[in-house]
């Protein structure tokens, strides 16, 4: 362990209860993830990547195992204190876009600075991100506008708005064409690279998870390598 | 922004929305509408009580403030009363009831009437020249397209048109006091008699002399001033507490249509809700949304109900002017809006509460 780790995870594990079964998510992980750092994770469909994420992200807590990310305890955290950490320590970007259909790609960033607990409207500087994600002649169209690509650009537009310790992605390209696939890739490295955001970046693509300073493997709730 | 936010949720489903604002609106009409036929009648009442001139009112025994039902009074007591300290005229009526209990025919001696009232303000006829006529408001005559020597049919005989008045006194037909008493059955008797004072300041002291005279017990004689102040909706049996079955009534279709219809909006946009979740809104604050939409819908549904009501007032009053007349009461239009957007906030608490407790998880991978 080390301090400048930004997230810290020590035999993280994880069960979902179905039904009358319980169904093992995690079995111990332990990973830490340097500041600054972009991370991707690879691994088959039920390998426990989208648990980990969400762990990480506090959207569900941890049945068992220390997570600490910016400094703050999830495992010993409330459901009321995973929220508040969701507003600036974390940001999503999902496979599906997620932006609120009946909002425009502006109004998608502004809700997020809203709940943020700030003004709603993004500082000047964000305009220099805004170009480099290529959508800030796009920000007045609604997501139904927008192409696949754009709209994955104002997702991450949308989940850097706070200034988020963590930019998770959830098979950011998963949804998009190669080309549009290209571009996002592309913004989020540059993210890492010119403002030094620390990503983590779940993919199934060895391609799309090359474009990350380090890659790790997960099967069966476990990390089985890392290159 | 969270306005915002709950307008362009309003607006993403039109639909559902402007059916939620009419539902929610038919209550909020219905309300105003009962209170506003209430007012009305109670309105026009008084001032057709205050169109006849008259200071003091008799009115037979056991009757009510709205109904002259009761026996009726021995036309003798015209003349007895006519001779009594301060009075200069006195005059009977006889009521009678046309249609329903908004149409009534009034008998009149039409000298001593229009001596006291002033006369009437004929559109076109006048007086009466025959036994058989009868002089309609304008009202009445519009509802029944009736002009001055037409023949028309009331109380199952027919009666000749000499005169359409200026509406205001009295009821919506006058018809001569023998030849309606004579056509009913009931002669020698009125169920109303009006007297005028030779001073309007002598009125109370002439009221308390009036009954104290034996055999005047037990007669309502009230100062004309006293009459129309009691017409007014506490004072008509069960009307208020109808008005309060048909705000409770508001009350339920306003919350069950919230209810429903915030239901389905929570059911539609689950992943909406996720996406929120993700972004750190609270369960307050997404409760706070719903709340919200179900305020701005039971806005909407006032606003509606509001125009509506004005638009079944133009209709009453098209169709059948001689009805009950409608009058908006301004003052209920912040009960009826109260009374709904407290049902809709009501209808919203469910499906806000059921979103706010939605697993962030689970929602985002609703489809």
């Amino acid at each position: 362990m080390n301090n400048g780790d930004i997230i810290q995870i020590r035999d993280l594990c994880k069960t979902y209860r179905v039904g009358k079964v319980d169904v093992p998510a995690l079995r111990g992980v332990d990973l830490d993830v340097p500041k600054g750092h972009f991370l991707s994770i690879i691994g088959p469909s039920g390998s426990g990547k989208s648990t980990l994420f969400h762990i990480i992200g506090g959207l569900t807590p941890p049945t068992s195992g220390k997570v600490v990310v910016d400094g703050k305890d999830l495992s010993a955290m409330t459901d009321a204190g995973r929220t508040r950490m969701r507003k600036r320590t974390v940001g999503f970007v999902f496979q599906k876009f997620n932006l609120l259909p009946n909002l425009t790609a502006r109004d998608n960033i502004a809700v997020a600075r809203f709940i943020g607990g700030t003004d709603a409207k993004p500082e000047p500087e964000f305009e220099e991100v805004l170009r480099l994600l290529g959508i800030n002649d796009r920000l007045d169209h609604k997501p139904n506008a927008l192409s696949g690509g754009e709209q994955q650009r104002v997702a991450i537009a949308r989940a850097i708005v706070n200034h988020p310790a963590i930019l998770l992605a959830d098979e950011p390209t998963g949804n998009l064409d190669t080309e549009n696939s290209k571009a996002v890739l592309d913004v989020l490295r540059d993210l890492n690279q010119r403002l030094g955001q620390t990503i983590l970046m779940i993919t199934h693509n060895p391609e799309a998870a090359a474009y990350g300073n380090s890659t790790v493997h997960m099967r069966d709730g476990r990390i089985t390598e890392r290159t | 922004m969270t306005a915002k936010l709950v307008l362009e949720n309003l607006k993403h489903r039109p639909m559902r929305s402007l059916l939620s604002i009419l539902l929610i609106g038919v209550p909020v009409t219905l309300i105003l509408c009962l209170v506003g036929l209430s007012h009305g009648f109670i309105e026009d009442s008084q001032k057709r009580a205050r169109g006849i001139g008259a200071d003091i009112l008799m009115r037979p025994k056991t009757s009510s403030l709205l109904s002259l039902n009761g026996a009726p009074i021995p036309s003798q007591m015209v003349g007895f009363l006519a001779r009594q300290p301060h009075v200069t005229m006195a005059t009977g009526v006889l009521s009678v009831t046309v249609e329903g209990v908004t149409l009534g025919a009034t008998g009149i001696n039409y000298q001593e009437f229009t001596r006291m009232c002033g006369g009437f303000n004929f559109r076109s006829g006048g007086a009466f020249q025959r036994p058989d006529d009868v002089i309609l408001d304008d009202y009445y005559a519009s509802q029944t397209k009736a002009q001055p020597g037409d023949t028309i049919t009331l109380l199952n005989t027919k009666w000749h048109v000499s005169g359409i008045m200026e509406s205001g006194k009295l009821s919506h037909i006058v018809l001569p006091i023998a030849t309606l008493q004579e056509r009913i059955g009931n002669q020698a008797n009125v169920n109303q008699i009006y007297l005028k004072l030779d001073d309007p300041a002598n009125t109370d002291a002439t009221v308390k002399y009036l009954l104290a005279i034996p055999g005047l017990e037990g007669y309502p004689i009230y100062s004309m001033e006293e009459f129309t102040s009691l017409l007014n909706v506490n004072n008509i049996p069960a009307l208020a507490g109808f008005i309060a079955v048909v705000m409770g009534i508001g009350v339920v279709i306003g919350f069950a249509v919230v209810c429903l219809s915030m239901y389905m909006a929570v059911l539609q946009r689950t992943r909406e809700i996720g996406i929120l979740k993700s972004l750190g809104a609270s369960k307050a604050f997404i409760l706070g949304i719903i709340l919200s939409e179900a305020f701005f819908l039971g806005l909407g549904g006032t606003i509606l109900g509001i125009l509506m009501s004005y638009g079944a007032a133009a209709l009453i009053h098209a169709l059948k002017p001689a009805s009950l007349p409608m009058v908006i009461v301004y003052e209920w239009w912040w009960y009826a809006g109260a009374i709904t957007v407290v049902g809709a906030l009501l209808g919203a608490l469910y499906p806000g509460l059921t979103a706010a407790s939605h697993d962030p998880i689970e929602a985002l991978s609703y489809e």
